[in-house]
Protein backbone atom coordinates (compact mmCIF):
# COMPACT_ATOMS: atom_id res chain seq x y z
CA UNK A 1 0.00 0.00 0.00
CA UNK A 2 1.18 3.53 -0.80
CA UNK A 3 1.63 6.54 2.23
CA UNK A 4 1.07 9.77 0.75
CA UNK A 5 0.82 13.14 2.77
CA UNK A 6 -1.07 14.91 -0.37
CA UNK A 7 -4.15 16.07 1.09
CA UNK A 8 -6.52 15.41 -2.81
CA UNK A 9 -4.83 11.89 -2.47
CA UNK A 10 -6.05 11.56 0.83
CA UNK A 11 -9.14 13.04 0.24
CA UNK A 12 -9.94 10.59 -2.75
CA UNK A 13 -9.38 7.49 -0.57
CA UNK A 14 -11.40 9.51 2.04
CA UNK A 15 -14.19 9.48 -0.48
CA UNK A 16 -13.85 5.65 -1.60
CA UNK A 17 -14.02 4.61 2.61
CA UNK A 18 -17.27 6.60 2.86
CA UNK A 19 -18.72 4.85 -0.03
CA UNK A 20 -17.57 1.34 1.04
CA UNK A 21 -18.81 2.11 4.41
CA UNK A 22 -22.42 3.43 3.24
CA UNK A 23 -22.12 0.27 1.18
CA UNK A 24 -21.55 -2.47 3.76
CA UNK A 25 -23.61 -0.77 6.26
CA UNK A 26 -26.18 -1.33 3.89
CA UNK A 27 -25.75 -4.55 3.07
CA UNK A 28 -25.67 -5.57 6.53
CA UNK A 29 -28.87 -3.55 7.02
CA UNK A 30 -27.80 -2.49 10.51
CA UNK A 31 -24.86 -0.48 11.97
CA UNK A 32 -23.71 2.54 12.62
CA UNK A 33 -22.93 4.97 10.13
CA UNK A 34 -23.09 8.31 11.74
CA UNK A 35 -20.24 7.84 13.77
CA UNK A 36 -18.18 5.92 11.01
CA UNK A 37 -18.33 8.96 8.59
CA UNK A 38 -17.28 11.41 11.18
CA UNK A 39 -14.13 9.31 12.24
CA UNK A 40 -13.10 8.55 8.65
CA UNK A 41 -10.30 11.35 8.07
CA UNK A 42 -9.09 10.87 11.09
CA UNK A 43 -8.69 7.01 9.89
CA UNK A 44 -7.32 7.67 6.73
CA UNK A 45 -4.56 9.96 8.00
CA UNK A 46 -3.23 7.55 10.59
CA UNK A 47 -3.76 4.54 8.14
CA UNK A 48 -2.31 6.03 4.98
CA UNK A 49 -0.41 9.12 6.19
CA UNK A 50 1.22 8.63 9.81
CA UNK A 51 1.25 5.40 11.31
CA UNK A 52 4.36 3.18 10.52
CA UNK A 53 2.09 -0.31 9.98
CA UNK A 54 1.98 -3.10 7.05
CA UNK A 55 -0.01 -6.02 6.38
CA UNK A 56 2.98 -8.06 6.22
CA UNK A 57 4.24 -7.07 9.78
CA UNK A 58 4.10 -10.03 12.11
CA UNK A 59 2.11 -9.60 15.55
CA UNK A 60 5.60 -9.15 16.86
CA UNK A 61 7.32 -6.67 15.25
CA UNK A 62 7.23 -2.93 15.92
CA UNK A 63 4.54 -0.91 14.61
CA UNK A 64 2.26 1.46 15.40
CA UNK A 65 -0.86 0.46 16.77
CA UNK A 66 -4.67 1.64 16.83
CA UNK A 67 -7.11 1.02 19.29
CA UNK A 68 -11.27 1.83 17.89
CA UNK A 69 -12.26 2.37 21.38
CA UNK A 70 -15.74 3.89 20.03
CA UNK A 71 -15.70 0.08 18.51
CA UNK A 72 -19.31 0.99 16.90
CA UNK A 73 -17.47 2.78 14.18
CA UNK A 74 -16.13 -1.08 12.85
CA UNK A 75 -17.21 0.34 9.29
CA UNK A 76 -15.00 2.57 9.00
CA UNK A 77 -11.73 0.41 10.53
CA UNK A 78 -12.82 -2.72 8.36
CA UNK A 79 -13.12 -0.21 5.46
CA UNK A 80 -9.47 1.45 5.73
CA UNK A 81 -8.09 -2.13 6.80
CA UNK A 82 -8.86 -3.45 3.75
CA UNK A 83 -7.95 -0.56 1.55
CA UNK A 84 -4.58 -1.25 2.64
CA UNK A 85 -4.79 -4.71 1.94
CA UNK A 86 -5.38 -6.73 5.33
CA UNK A 87 -7.71 -8.40 3.79
CA UNK A 88 -9.90 -7.99 0.20
CA UNK A 89 -12.34 -5.69 -0.22
CA UNK A 90 -15.03 -8.57 -0.76
CA UNK A 91 -14.90 -9.27 2.88
CA UNK A 92 -16.56 -6.24 3.33
CA UNK A 93 -20.00 -7.10 2.09
CA UNK A 94 -19.60 -10.14 4.66
CA UNK A 95 -20.12 -7.56 7.88
CA UNK A 96 -22.47 -9.07 10.37
CA UNK A 97 -23.32 -11.79 8.63
CA UNK A 98 -23.15 -15.28 10.53
CA UNK A 99 -19.50 -16.28 11.26
CA UNK A 100 -18.46 -13.24 9.12
CA UNK A 101 -14.54 -12.36 10.03
CA UNK A 102 -16.29 -8.85 10.39
CA UNK A 103 -17.68 -8.95 13.46
CA UNK A 104 -20.57 -5.96 14.36
CA UNK A 105 -17.98 -4.60 16.73
CA UNK A 106 -14.08 -5.39 16.06
CA UNK A 107 -13.00 -8.72 17.31
CA UNK A 108 -9.33 -8.90 17.32
CA UNK A 109 -8.91 -12.89 16.96
CA UNK A 110 -10.84 -12.58 13.61
CA UNK A 111 -9.39 -9.56 11.24
CA UNK A 112 -6.50 -9.35 10.25
CA UNK A 113 -5.39 -5.92 11.17
CA UNK A 114 -7.42 -5.03 14.19
CA UNK A 115 -5.25 -4.95 17.29
CA UNK A 116 -7.58 -4.89 20.14
CA UNK A 117 -11.07 -5.96 20.92
CA UNK A 118 -14.03 -3.36 21.35
CA UNK A 119 -17.49 -2.83 21.29
CA UNK A 120 -18.38 -2.17 24.74
CA UNK A 121 -17.78 1.39 25.43
CA UNK A 122 -14.99 3.14 27.40
CA UNK A 123 -12.69 -0.11 27.68
CA UNK A 124 -9.77 0.67 24.52
CA UNK A 125 -8.36 3.62 26.54
CA UNK A 126 -6.79 1.12 29.03
CA UNK A 127 -6.25 -1.46 26.81
CA UNK A 128 -4.29 0.87 24.77
CA UNK A 129 -2.11 1.94 27.92
CA UNK A 130 -1.34 -1.49 28.23
CA UNK A 131 0.07 -1.76 24.85
CA UNK A 132 1.60 1.41 25.67
CA UNK A 133 3.65 -0.29 28.81
CA UNK A 134 4.13 -3.23 27.06
CA UNK A 135 5.77 -1.48 24.47
CA UNK A 136 7.71 0.52 27.15
CA UNK A 137 9.41 -2.66 28.36
CA UNK A 138 10.17 -3.79 24.95
CA UNK A 139 12.26 -1.13 24.40
CA UNK A 140 9.83 -0.07 21.24
CA UNK A 141 8.34 3.39 21.16
CA UNK A 142 5.94 2.63 18.64
CA UNK A 143 2.58 4.83 18.98
CA UNK A 144 -0.53 3.93 20.38
CA UNK A 145 -3.28 5.34 18.85
CA UNK A 146 -7.05 5.74 20.54
CA UNK A 147 -9.80 6.50 19.05
CA UNK A 148 -12.76 7.45 21.65
CA UNK A 149 -16.20 8.79 21.23
CA UNK A 150 -17.47 11.76 23.01
CA UNK A 151 -19.86 10.09 24.52
CA UNK A 152 -18.36 7.44 24.90
CA UNK A 153 -16.16 9.80 28.05
CA UNK A 154 -19.38 9.24 30.27
CA UNK A 155 -17.57 5.95 30.79
CA UNK A 156 -15.70 6.15 34.45
CA UNK A 157 -13.76 3.89 33.15
CA UNK A 158 -11.96 6.57 30.89
CA UNK A 159 -11.16 8.93 33.23
CA UNK A 160 -9.28 5.97 35.30
CA UNK A 161 -7.71 5.17 31.50
CA UNK A 162 -6.72 8.98 31.83
CA UNK A 163 -5.29 9.23 35.21
CA UNK A 164 -3.18 6.05 34.33
CA UNK A 165 -1.91 7.18 31.13
CA UNK A 166 -0.98 10.41 32.89
CA UNK A 167 0.51 8.26 36.56
CA UNK A 168 2.88 6.53 33.68
CA UNK A 169 3.85 9.41 31.38
CA UNK A 170 2.82 7.48 28.52
CA UNK A 171 4.55 9.67 26.20
CA UNK A 172 3.76 7.26 23.52
CA UNK A 173 0.08 7.76 23.82
CA UNK A 174 -1.87 9.53 21.31
CA UNK A 175 -5.76 9.62 21.67
CA UNK A 176 -8.36 11.21 19.83
CA UNK A 177 -12.00 12.08 20.46
CA UNK A 178 -14.12 12.19 17.83
CA UNK A 179 -16.32 14.86 19.28
CA UNK A 180 -19.58 15.35 16.90
CA UNK A 181 -21.46 15.93 19.61
CA UNK A 182 -23.92 12.89 19.58
CA UNK A 183 -24.51 10.33 20.90
CA UNK A 184 -27.46 7.68 20.47
CA UNK A 185 -30.25 9.53 22.28
CA UNK A 186 -29.77 12.82 21.03
CA UNK A 187 -26.88 16.17 21.96
CA UNK A 188 -24.38 14.93 24.37
CA UNK A 189 -24.85 18.22 26.12
CA UNK A 190 -28.71 17.18 26.82
CA UNK A 191 -27.86 13.45 27.66
CA UNK A 192 -24.73 13.94 30.06
CA UNK A 193 -22.59 17.10 29.39
CA UNK A 194 -18.49 16.39 29.19
CA UNK A 195 -17.52 20.35 28.72
CA UNK A 196 -14.96 21.44 28.94
CA UNK A 197 -13.43 18.54 27.24
CA UNK A 198 -10.02 20.41 26.58
CA UNK A 199 -9.64 21.60 30.14
CA UNK A 200 -10.80 18.04 31.61
CA UNK A 201 -7.95 16.60 30.05
CA UNK A 202 -5.46 18.94 30.33
CA UNK A 203 -6.35 18.79 34.21
CA UNK A 204 -6.11 14.86 34.38
CA UNK A 205 -2.36 15.78 32.64
CA UNK A 206 -2.81 15.10 29.03
CA UNK A 207 -1.09 17.40 26.55
CA UNK A 208 -4.36 18.51 24.49
CA UNK A 209 -4.91 20.48 21.15
CA UNK A 210 -8.33 20.97 19.29
CA UNK A 211 -8.79 20.72 15.49
CA UNK A 212 -11.15 20.21 12.96
CA UNK A 213 -11.37 16.33 12.37
CA UNK A 214 -12.12 16.76 8.76
CA UNK A 215 -9.19 19.10 7.86
CA UNK A 216 -6.14 16.12 6.99
CA UNK A 217 -3.49 19.24 7.34
CA UNK A 218 -4.76 19.94 10.81
CA UNK A 219 -4.56 16.56 11.81
CA UNK A 220 -1.24 15.39 10.09
CA UNK A 221 0.43 18.55 12.19
CA UNK A 222 -1.45 17.79 15.60
CA UNK A 223 -0.22 14.04 15.25
CA UNK A 224 3.30 15.32 15.01
CA UNK A 225 2.98 17.75 17.89
CA UNK A 226 1.90 15.32 19.69
CA UNK A 227 4.14 12.43 18.80
CA UNK A 228 7.20 15.29 19.55
CA UNK A 229 5.39 15.36 23.49
CA UNK A 230 7.75 12.48 25.06
CA UNK A 231 6.43 12.96 28.86
CA UNK A 232 3.20 13.32 28.52
CA UNK A 233 -0.47 11.47 27.21
CA UNK A 234 -1.50 13.80 23.82
CA UNK A 235 -5.35 13.94 23.79
CA UNK A 236 -6.58 15.50 20.32
CA UNK A 237 -9.80 16.96 20.15
CA UNK A 238 -11.39 16.73 16.91
CA UNK A 239 -14.49 18.84 16.38
CA UNK A 240 -16.34 16.61 13.58
CA UNK A 241 -19.59 16.43 12.06
CA UNK A 242 -21.73 12.83 12.84
CA UNK A 243 -22.72 11.67 9.61
CA UNK A 244 -20.15 13.76 7.80
CA UNK A 245 -20.33 13.41 3.64
CA UNK A 246 -24.10 12.63 3.21
CA UNK A 247 -26.20 15.81 3.52
CA UNK A 248 -29.17 14.40 4.91
CA UNK A 249 -27.33 12.34 7.82
CA UNK A 250 -25.20 15.20 8.93
CA UNK A 251 -25.62 16.11 12.49
CA UNK A 252 -28.98 13.73 13.23
CA UNK A 253 -28.69 11.15 15.79
CA UNK A 254 -31.24 8.95 13.74
CA UNK A 255 -28.11 8.15 11.80
CA UNK A 256 -25.39 7.20 14.71
CA UNK A 257 -27.32 3.21 14.45
CA UNK A 258 -29.54 3.04 11.69
CA UNK A 259 -28.39 1.42 7.85
CA UNK A 260 -29.40 3.24 4.66
CA UNK A 261 -32.14 1.65 2.59
CA UNK A 262 -31.76 0.65 -1.10
CA UNK A 263 -32.81 4.84 -1.91
CA UNK A 264 -30.94 6.27 1.01
CA UNK A 265 -27.74 4.20 0.11
CA UNK A 266 -28.07 5.57 -4.12
CA UNK A 267 -28.94 8.93 -2.57
CA UNK A 268 -25.91 9.06 -0.50
CA UNK A 269 -23.61 7.86 -3.39
CA UNK A 270 -24.73 10.25 -5.73
CA UNK A 271 -23.21 12.70 -3.09
CA UNK A 272 -19.82 10.85 -3.16
CA UNK A 273 -19.61 11.05 -6.86
CA UNK A 274 -20.83 7.42 -7.64
CA UNK A 275 -22.73 8.17 -10.65
CA UNK B 1 -1.09 -29.65 65.49
CA UNK B 2 -1.95 -29.23 61.74
CA UNK B 3 0.37 -26.91 59.60
CA UNK B 4 -1.35 -24.06 58.47
CA UNK B 5 0.15 -22.08 55.20
CA UNK B 6 -0.88 -19.03 53.56
CA UNK B 7 -1.69 -19.03 49.85
CA UNK B 8 -1.58 -15.47 49.35
CA UNK B 9 2.00 -15.92 50.76
CA UNK B 10 2.69 -18.81 48.39
CA UNK B 11 1.28 -16.91 45.37
CA UNK B 12 3.75 -13.90 46.01
CA UNK B 13 6.66 -16.43 46.68
CA UNK B 14 5.46 -18.31 42.94
CA UNK B 15 5.29 -14.80 41.31
CA UNK B 16 8.25 -13.93 42.25
CA UNK B 17 10.10 -17.25 41.17
CA UNK B 18 7.98 -17.03 37.92
CA UNK B 19 9.42 -13.12 37.27
CA UNK B 20 12.83 -14.46 37.78
CA UNK B 21 12.25 -17.01 34.91
CA UNK B 22 10.09 -15.34 32.78
CA UNK B 23 10.85 -12.03 31.77
CA UNK B 24 7.59 -11.21 30.34
CA UNK B 25 5.51 -12.09 33.34
CA UNK B 26 4.37 -8.70 34.95
CA UNK B 27 2.27 -7.45 37.77
CA UNK B 28 -0.77 -5.73 38.59
CA UNK B 29 -2.76 -4.25 41.15
CA UNK B 30 -5.43 -2.20 43.15
CA UNK B 31 -3.98 -0.96 45.91
CA UNK B 32 -3.74 -4.12 48.08
CA UNK B 33 -0.31 -5.17 47.32
CA UNK B 34 0.45 -5.42 50.17
CA UNK B 35 -2.39 -7.97 51.03
CA UNK B 36 -2.42 -9.90 48.21
CA UNK B 37 1.35 -10.41 48.11
CA UNK B 38 2.07 -9.01 44.68
CA UNK B 39 4.41 -6.42 46.64
CA UNK B 40 6.75 -9.03 46.75
CA UNK B 41 7.10 -9.22 42.86
CA UNK B 42 7.24 -5.31 43.30
CA UNK B 43 10.07 -5.02 45.07
CA UNK B 44 11.90 -7.26 43.21
CA UNK B 45 10.83 -6.06 39.89
CA UNK B 46 9.83 -2.29 40.09
CA UNK B 47 9.32 -1.83 36.45
CA UNK B 48 7.25 -4.95 35.90
CA UNK B 49 4.98 -3.69 38.21
CA UNK B 50 1.72 -1.72 38.16
CA UNK B 51 -0.15 -0.38 41.12
CA UNK B 52 -3.13 1.12 39.04
CA UNK B 53 -4.61 2.48 42.32
CA UNK B 54 -8.29 2.17 43.57
CA UNK B 55 -9.50 1.49 39.88
CA UNK B 56 -10.34 -2.18 39.11
CA UNK B 57 -12.32 -1.88 35.49
CA UNK B 58 -8.75 -0.03 34.08
CA UNK B 59 -6.87 -2.44 35.39
CA UNK B 60 -8.26 -5.50 33.90
CA UNK B 61 -8.21 -3.32 30.61
CA UNK B 62 -4.83 -2.68 31.28
CA UNK B 63 -3.37 -6.39 31.45
CA UNK B 64 -5.64 -6.97 28.46
CA UNK B 65 -3.55 -4.44 26.65
CA UNK B 66 -0.54 -5.64 28.06
CA UNK B 67 -1.07 -9.58 27.30
CA UNK B 68 -1.61 -7.93 23.38
CA UNK B 69 1.48 -6.32 23.78
CA UNK B 70 2.87 -9.81 24.67
CA UNK B 71 3.23 -10.08 28.21
CA UNK B 72 1.62 -12.11 30.63
CA UNK B 73 0.06 -10.08 33.34
CA UNK B 74 -1.05 -11.43 36.59
CA UNK B 75 -3.73 -9.16 38.03
CA UNK B 76 -4.28 -8.93 42.09
CA UNK B 77 -7.13 -7.28 44.23
CA UNK B 78 -9.89 -9.14 46.93
CA UNK B 79 -11.90 -11.33 44.82
CA UNK B 80 -14.67 -9.30 45.29
CA UNK B 81 -13.97 -6.21 43.32
CA UNK B 82 -12.10 -8.37 40.61
CA UNK B 83 -14.63 -10.15 39.84
CA UNK B 84 -18.00 -7.93 40.55
CA UNK B 85 -16.12 -4.54 39.89
CA UNK B 86 -14.76 -5.41 36.64
CA UNK B 87 -17.11 -8.52 35.63
CA UNK B 88 -17.39 -6.88 32.17
CA UNK B 89 -13.94 -5.86 31.85
CA UNK B 90 -13.19 -9.70 32.22
CA UNK B 91 -15.53 -10.37 29.93
CA UNK B 92 -14.63 -8.11 26.81
CA UNK B 93 -11.39 -6.95 27.32
CA UNK B 94 -9.99 -10.39 28.70
CA UNK B 95 -12.02 -13.75 27.96
CA UNK B 96 -13.68 -12.52 24.92
CA UNK B 97 -10.14 -12.27 22.45
CA UNK B 98 -8.89 -14.69 24.86
CA UNK B 99 -6.32 -12.43 26.31
CA UNK B 100 -3.51 -14.12 28.18
CA UNK B 101 -4.92 -12.20 31.73
CA UNK B 102 -4.23 -14.16 34.87
CA UNK B 103 -6.54 -12.68 37.64
CA UNK B 104 -5.34 -14.00 40.94
CA UNK B 105 -7.81 -13.23 43.55
CA UNK B 106 -7.47 -12.95 47.37
CA UNK B 107 -10.09 -12.88 50.22
CA UNK B 108 -12.54 -14.86 48.51
CA UNK B 109 -15.19 -15.81 50.35
CA UNK B 110 -16.58 -15.92 54.34
CA UNK B 111 -12.81 -15.83 55.75
CA UNK B 112 -12.57 -12.19 55.01
CA UNK B 113 -14.80 -12.27 58.21
CA UNK B 114 -14.47 -8.98 60.13
CA UNK B 115 -14.71 -6.63 57.03
CA UNK B 116 -18.25 -7.87 56.83
CA UNK B 117 -20.54 -8.87 53.85
CA UNK B 118 -18.98 -5.64 51.64
CA UNK B 119 -15.71 -8.04 51.20
CA UNK B 120 -16.95 -11.18 51.46
CA UNK B 121 -17.36 -12.72 48.21
CA UNK B 122 -19.48 -15.56 47.86
CA UNK B 123 -20.45 -15.07 43.66
CA UNK B 124 -17.05 -14.75 42.17
CA UNK B 125 -16.52 -18.76 41.11
CA UNK B 126 -20.17 -18.21 39.95
CA UNK B 127 -19.58 -14.92 37.86
CA UNK B 128 -16.18 -16.18 36.57
CA UNK B 129 -17.49 -19.91 35.89
CA UNK B 130 -20.25 -18.29 33.13
CA UNK B 131 -17.59 -16.74 30.76
CA UNK B 132 -17.23 -18.54 28.11
CA UNK B 133 -13.38 -19.33 27.70
CA UNK B 134 -12.43 -18.74 31.53
CA UNK B 135 -10.06 -20.98 33.39
CA UNK B 136 -11.32 -21.01 37.04
CA UNK B 137 -9.22 -22.43 39.91
CA UNK B 138 -9.98 -22.93 43.21
CA UNK B 139 -6.90 -24.30 45.38
CA UNK B 140 -6.98 -26.47 48.50
CA UNK B 141 -4.07 -25.79 49.98
CA UNK B 142 -0.79 -23.16 49.73
CA UNK B 143 1.43 -25.80 48.03
CA UNK B 144 -1.76 -26.36 45.04
CA UNK B 145 -2.26 -22.89 45.01
CA UNK B 146 1.59 -22.32 43.78
CA UNK B 147 1.69 -24.67 41.14
CA UNK B 148 -1.84 -23.70 39.82
CA UNK B 149 -0.52 -20.32 39.05
CA UNK B 150 3.01 -21.80 37.57
CA UNK B 151 0.51 -23.84 35.62
CA UNK B 152 -1.28 -20.16 34.84
CA UNK B 153 1.68 -19.03 33.62
CA UNK B 154 2.51 -21.51 31.66
CA UNK B 155 -0.91 -21.78 30.11
CA UNK B 156 -1.80 -19.45 27.31
CA UNK B 157 -5.33 -17.67 27.77
CA UNK B 158 -7.40 -16.38 30.82
CA UNK B 159 -7.57 -17.67 34.26
CA UNK B 160 -9.04 -16.95 37.50
CA UNK B 161 -7.44 -18.44 40.10
CA UNK B 162 -9.02 -17.82 43.86
CA UNK B 163 -7.22 -17.41 47.08
CA UNK B 164 -8.08 -16.78 50.72
CA UNK B 165 -6.94 -14.21 53.34
CA UNK B 166 -6.74 -16.76 56.03
CA UNK B 167 -3.91 -19.43 56.10
CA UNK B 168 -5.07 -22.58 55.66
CA UNK B 169 -4.53 -26.26 57.07
CA UNK B 170 -2.41 -27.93 54.62
CA UNK B 171 -3.68 -31.16 52.41
CA UNK B 172 -0.57 -32.00 50.24
CA UNK B 173 2.50 -32.45 52.15
CA UNK B 174 4.82 -30.67 50.17
CA UNK B 175 4.60 -30.44 46.52
CA UNK B 176 1.45 -30.69 44.96
CA UNK B 177 1.47 -30.74 41.09
CA UNK B 178 -1.65 -28.83 39.31
CA UNK B 179 -3.60 -30.39 36.23
CA UNK B 180 -6.10 -28.64 34.78
CA UNK B 181 -9.58 -30.17 34.61
CA UNK B 182 -8.25 -33.09 36.70
CA UNK B 183 -9.06 -33.65 40.26
CA UNK B 184 -7.20 -35.60 43.13
CA UNK B 185 -8.83 -38.56 44.47
CA UNK B 186 -7.90 -38.13 48.79
CA UNK B 187 -9.75 -40.49 49.91
CA UNK B 188 -12.18 -43.17 48.55
CA UNK B 189 -15.33 -44.02 49.52
CA UNK B 190 -18.23 -46.71 49.30
CA UNK B 191 -21.39 -44.96 50.48
CA UNK B 192 -20.99 -41.21 49.49
CA UNK B 193 -18.53 -38.77 47.95
CA UNK B 194 -16.94 -35.34 48.71
CA UNK B 195 -16.06 -32.99 46.08
CA UNK B 196 -14.57 -30.41 47.78
CA UNK B 197 -13.05 -27.03 46.76
CA UNK B 198 -10.80 -24.62 48.56
CA UNK B 199 -10.81 -25.01 52.34
CA UNK B 200 -13.80 -27.19 51.91
CA UNK B 201 -11.24 -29.74 51.50
CA UNK B 202 -9.72 -30.40 54.37
CA UNK B 203 -13.09 -29.84 55.92
CA UNK B 204 -14.38 -32.84 54.10
CA UNK B 205 -11.43 -34.88 55.31
CA UNK B 206 -12.29 -34.08 58.88
CA UNK B 207 -15.90 -34.80 58.25
CA UNK B 208 -14.96 -38.31 56.42
CA UNK B 209 -13.48 -39.27 59.75
CA UNK B 210 -16.24 -38.42 61.43
CA UNK B 211 -18.93 -40.27 59.56
CA UNK B 212 -16.41 -43.01 59.56
CA UNK B 213 -16.76 -43.46 63.48
CA UNK B 214 -20.50 -44.27 62.23
CA UNK B 215 -19.90 -46.51 60.00
CA UNK B 216 -20.74 -44.51 56.58
CA UNK B 217 -17.83 -44.57 54.10
CA UNK B 218 -17.04 -41.34 52.57
CA UNK B 219 -14.83 -40.70 49.63
CA UNK B 220 -13.18 -36.90 49.20
CA UNK B 221 -12.11 -35.21 46.01
CA UNK B 222 -10.17 -32.20 45.78
CA UNK B 223 -12.14 -30.64 42.74
CA UNK B 224 -9.34 -27.29 42.57
CA UNK B 225 -10.46 -27.03 38.98
CA UNK B 226 -14.18 -25.80 38.65
CA UNK B 227 -13.65 -24.99 35.44
CA UNK B 228 -13.35 -27.02 33.39
CA UNK B 229 -14.32 -29.52 35.87
CA UNK B 230 -13.26 -33.15 35.86
CA UNK B 231 -16.54 -34.51 35.13
CA UNK B 232 -15.11 -38.26 34.97
CA UNK B 233 -14.74 -37.93 38.28
CA UNK B 234 -17.91 -36.62 38.90
CA UNK B 235 -19.43 -39.53 36.95
CA UNK B 236 -17.51 -42.38 39.15
CA UNK B 237 -18.44 -40.85 42.19
CA UNK B 238 -21.99 -40.86 41.35
CA UNK B 239 -21.55 -44.29 39.73
CA UNK B 240 -19.38 -45.66 42.86
CA UNK B 241 -21.03 -44.15 45.73
CA UNK B 242 -24.33 -42.97 44.24
CA UNK B 243 -25.07 -39.59 46.08
CA UNK B 244 -22.49 -36.52 45.98
CA UNK B 245 -22.16 -33.83 48.72
CA UNK B 246 -20.32 -31.12 47.23
CA UNK B 247 -18.55 -28.37 49.53
CA UNK B 248 -17.15 -24.66 48.68
CA UNK B 249 -16.63 -21.67 50.68
CA UNK B 250 -19.20 -19.99 47.73
CA UNK B 251 -22.63 -19.36 47.67
CA UNK B 252 -24.64 -22.50 46.69
CA UNK B 253 -26.14 -20.80 43.70
CA UNK B 254 -23.82 -20.61 40.69
CA UNK B 255 -20.52 -22.27 41.78
CA UNK B 256 -18.55 -25.84 42.76
CA UNK B 257 -22.33 -27.23 43.65
CA UNK B 258 -23.79 -26.10 40.97
CA UNK B 259 -21.12 -27.83 38.25
CA UNK B 260 -21.39 -30.79 39.87
CA UNK B 261 -25.18 -31.12 39.95
CA UNK B 262 -25.22 -29.92 36.34
CA UNK B 263 -23.16 -32.79 35.39
CA UNK B 264 -25.07 -35.37 37.46
CA UNK B 265 -28.44 -34.38 36.46
CA UNK B 266 -27.66 -34.63 32.90
CA UNK B 267 -25.12 -37.81 32.29
CA UNK B 268 -26.24 -39.69 35.65
CA UNK B 269 -28.89 -38.24 38.31
CA UNK B 270 -27.82 -39.00 42.18
CA UNK B 271 -28.48 -37.38 44.92
CA UNK B 272 -26.30 -34.04 44.89
CA UNK B 273 -26.32 -31.93 48.91
CA UNK B 274 -24.56 -28.63 48.20
CA UNK B 275 -23.09 -27.40 51.19
CA UNK B 276 -21.64 -23.81 50.91
CA UNK B 277 -22.67 -20.23 51.87
CA UNK B 278 -26.77 -19.64 52.19
CA UNK B 279 -28.22 -17.08 49.70
CA UNK B 280 -27.64 -14.22 51.92
CA UNK B 281 -25.42 -11.72 53.36
CA UNK B 282 -23.77 -13.18 56.52
CA UNK B 283 -22.43 -10.88 59.02
CA UNK B 284 -19.18 -9.03 60.19
CA UNK B 285 -17.25 -11.58 62.64
CA UNK B 286 -14.19 -14.02 63.06
CA UNK B 287 -14.06 -16.39 59.79
CA UNK B 288 -14.53 -19.48 62.57
CA UNK B 289 -17.81 -17.44 63.48
CA UNK B 290 -19.08 -16.87 59.57
CA UNK B 291 -18.12 -20.93 58.62
CA UNK B 292 -19.98 -22.08 61.43
CA UNK B 293 -22.98 -20.10 60.65
CA UNK B 294 -23.01 -21.38 56.88
CA UNK B 295 -22.41 -24.56 58.73
CA UNK B 296 -19.07 -25.16 56.48
CA UNK B 297 -18.04 -27.05 59.31
CA UNK B 298 -16.82 -31.23 59.81
CA UNK B 299 -19.87 -31.51 61.29
CA UNK B 300 -22.24 -29.28 58.84
CA UNK B 301 -20.81 -31.04 56.17
CA UNK B 302 -21.32 -34.53 58.01
CA UNK B 303 -24.70 -33.60 58.48
CA UNK B 304 -25.26 -33.06 54.76
CA UNK B 305 -23.83 -36.43 54.09
CA UNK B 306 -26.50 -38.24 56.17
CA UNK B 307 -29.11 -35.91 54.29
CA UNK B 308 -27.86 -37.16 51.09
CA UNK B 309 -27.37 -40.94 52.11
CA UNK B 310 -31.53 -40.38 53.05
CA UNK B 311 -32.28 -39.19 49.52
CA UNK B 312 -30.05 -42.72 48.33
CA UNK B 313 -32.15 -44.80 50.02
CA UNK B 314 -35.37 -43.08 49.23
CA UNK B 315 -34.95 -43.66 45.84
Amino acid sequence: MKKTDNVSELAEIARQIRINVLKMIHLAASGHPGGSLSAVEILVSLYFSKMNHSPSHSKTDKRDKFVLSKGHGAPVLYSVLAKCGYFPEEELWTLRKFNSTLSGHPYAPSTPGVEITTGSLGQGLSQANGLALAGRLNKDDSIVYCLMGDGETQEGQIWEAAMTASHYKLGTMVAFIDNNELQIDGFVRDIMGIEPIAKKWEAFGWHVQEIDGHDFGAISSAIEKAKAEKERPSLIKCRTVKGKGVSFMENLAKWHGTAPNADELKKALAELGVA
Amino acid sequence: MTNMLSLRDFYGKTLVELGRSNKDVVALDCDLSGSTRTSMFAKEFPDRFFNMGVAEQDMMGTAAGLAAGGKIPFASTFAIFATGRAWEQIRQSIAYPDANVKIVASHGGITVGQDGPSHQAGEDISLMRSIPGMTVIVPADAHEAADAVRWAASHVGPVYIRLTRDKFPVVYDEKKTFAVGKSTSLKKGKDLTFVACGMLTYVALEAEKMLANDGISAGVIDMASIKPLDEQAVLDAAVETGAIVTAEEHSIIGGLGSAVAETVSEKHPVPVIRAGIPDTYLSSGTPEELMEAAHLTPKGLADCARRALALKKKK
